[in-house]
């Protein structure tokens, strides 16, 4: 089994086992192939590259070419237990339409998302004053394909509003050290990552 | 070259040496066809390579395009060219003769063996000419599921095919979900489109237009409207290609010249191309059939058949249906267009479905389904693998 991606590996863990999956942003297929043979999982991925999607049919999984923000709208209402979405949403040009649409057609939602309020990233922009560019965010403001941006309590924030219950948090730090303290100052700041377990409130 | 695995008294070869099987079916019951005429005891003339298993669960139905046929992986018996998929099925290839067994049919209507308009009639002794019924895709799936039942085949693991083939795949899974375990509709639409038809409109005048075309009683009068049938094939030929390859093949080259010669001989190279596919292609086809066929698929449309809506094709009594699709679409396809894909992919995830969807980038056009396209070679290749272990077929390759 190859690696994967730490806030993959806490995803996987999230997700029962014999549920259906719908991953959007499947990349190569990686958290799909794990979840099928570790979980049993009925797994499909949509996936913006020709690239991505041509190594997930070639190695047997159910992915189409597609854009998250057109193509989600034409799934029927709880489709699948779970929808996932790894470190895409600040890639969106509607992050919040993208959620309103998981929670619609997944049972669940689980994301992931790059903090922009990570204590580094914070000093980056405070000390130097210019855009932060870390390990993780590799890109040049006139280059990034990450255009919205938010920390962990604005993503926190964002549920509020839209009536969503977060059922489980997860913060990945530096040194891929996880808490499960999502609300506190302290997690805000030393986290670099958090993965939210999403559901619709009742 | 792999033994056939099934060799029912009635597969004799066929005449003229032509390899292959056939069968007379619908022989005790006649099959309704969608123009309600009834037609009993037709051939179907067909091909198969590989070895059923004894579960009969690794049967592979191919579906050939307007003017292919059931050759899909010998030297064809008429113009000596090698099958027209053997890139992509025989031993070791995606569609793997050492592990599946492969059927290929010849569509009803069609002039190579299966009943089609050059046949004689029983009934009057002549052959059928217009007088032969009009059949349609949904017909010819009816004619092919006649078939693999005769072949003792409850459940096809797979049906494959592009273009008309693709139609004819998309037909399947919805008339017979039950049967059929995958689908791979490649290069094709859930209907014809107006521009399509037009184009079909023009081969057919084309036809018609032939003095020697005589109502369509060429063969009782012992003409061929051969000028007529070979322009149907130059103006189609050139929608199977796109503009880049056009240039990329012939340019504005000159055909065994140095200059133009101020007439209307073939001048460039690319007439030349043109008449040369259009002389050739009267050589194998029958002008009847060209009609018959390219109204079967002008008549296809998934979705008005299912009140309207595509997804609801895909949703037999309601529930979500259980074929595992993988559709393949070509960047450079202005026949059947990626948009034409992506709509049929759409109705699917309507439904919650199990889909693939690729597009292939390449400047070759349609036919870009029938060259060598290694992308679209691993995707079936993959695509296959993984229905075959949700099938529970073994993984592990004969020895050959």
């Amino acid at each position: 089994m190859p690696d994967i991606r730490d806030d993959l590996k806490l995803i996987a863990e999230m997700v029962e086992p014999n549920s259906r999956v719908l991953d959007v942003g499947c990349g190569d297929g990686a958290l799909l192939d794990h979840l099928a043979h570790a979980k049993n999982v009925d797994g499909r991925g949509i996936e913006l590259s020709m690239d991505g999607v041509r190594q997930c049919v070639a190695h047997g999984l159910s992915v189409i070419q597609g854009d998250a923000e057109t193509d989600l709208k034409d799934y029927p209402a709880e489709a699948f237990d779970y929808v996932i979405l790894g470190q895409t949403l600040q890639a969106m040009r509607r992050p919040r339409d993208v959620l309103e649409m998981m929670c619609r057609i997944g049972r669940r939602a689980i994301v992931s998302v790059p903090n922009f309020g990570y204590w580094r990233v914070r000093m980056q922009l405070m000390l130097t004053g210019r855009m932060p560019v870390t390990e993780k965010l590799g890109y040049q403001w006139w280059e990034t394909p990450n255009i919205h941006f938010c920390t962990l309590r604005d993503f926190v924030v964002l549920t509020e509003e839209m009536g969503l219950t977060i059922e489980q948090t997860h913060i990945i730090d530096r040194a891929g050290r996880v808490t499960s303290r999502a609300h506190s100052g302290f997690a805000n700041l030393l986290g670099e990552q958090g993965v939210f377990l999403l559901r619709r409130n009742r | 070259m792999v033994a056939p695995a099934v060799a029912p008294a009635d597969a004799d070869a066929l005449p003229g040496g032509f390899p292959g099987k056939r069968v007379r079916l619908a022989v005790d019951r006649p099959m309704r066809l969608d123009s309600g005429v009834e037609i009993g005891g037709f051939q179907i003339a067909y091909q198969t390579y590989g070895t059923l298993n004894a579960d009969r669960s690794n049967a592979i139905l191919i579906c050939h395009a307007l003017t292919g046929d059931h050759f899909v992986v010998e030297t064809h018996p008429v113009t000596g060219k090698p099958g027209w998929w053997e890139m992509l099925v025989g031993p070791g290839r995606p569609v793997d003769t050492d592990r599946y067994f492969v059927i290929c049919s010849n569509v009803l209507g069609g002039c190579l063996g299966s009943t089609g308009p050059k046949d004689v009639d029983p009934a009057t002794g002549q052959p059928y000419g217009l007088s032969f019924p009009v059949v349609t895709i949904g017909d010819m799936v009816r004619a092919q599921k006649l078939l693999v039942e005769h072949l003792g085949i409850e459940k096809l693991f797979c049906v494959v095919g592009g273009s008309m083939g693709g139609m004819q795949v998309l037909q399947w899974a919805v008339a017979y979900p039950e049967s059929v375990f995958a689908a791979v509709p490649i290069a094709t639409a859930a209907r014809h489109s107006a521009q399509n038809i037009a184009f079909h409109e023009v081969g057919r005048q084309a036809i018609m237009a032939d003095p020697s075309w005589r109502g369509g009683n060429y063969l009782l009068e012992g003409t061929r409207p051969e000028a007529g049938l070979a322009v149907a094939r130059m103006a189609a030929h050139i929608t199977y290609l796109s503009e880049a390859a056009l240039h990329r093949k012939f340019g504005r080259n000159l055909q065994d010249r140095k200059a133009v010669t101020y007439g209307f001989d073939a001048d460039f190279q690319v007439e030349s191309y043109l008449r040369y596919q259009g002389a050739a292609f009267v050589e194998r086809f029958d002008a009847n059939s060209y009609l018959y066929i390219t109204r079967a698929m002008d008549y296809f449309d998934l979705a008005a058949d299912a009140g309207g809506s595509l997804a609801n094709a895909f949703r037999p009594g309601g529930t979500t249906t259980p074929v595992r699709f993988c559709l393949a679409s070509f960047s450079s396809d202005w026949l059947f267009p990626t948009a034409e894909s992506r709509a049929i992919v759409h109705a699917l995830n309507a439904v919650a479905a199990n889909v693939s969807f690729v597009e292939i980038e390449t400047d070759k056009g349609h036919d870009a389904f029938l060259l060598d396209e290694p992308e679209f070679h691993q995707v079936i290749h993959g695509f296959l693998e993984g229905c075959a272990e949700h099938r529970g077929l073994s993984v592990r390759r004969r020895a050959r």
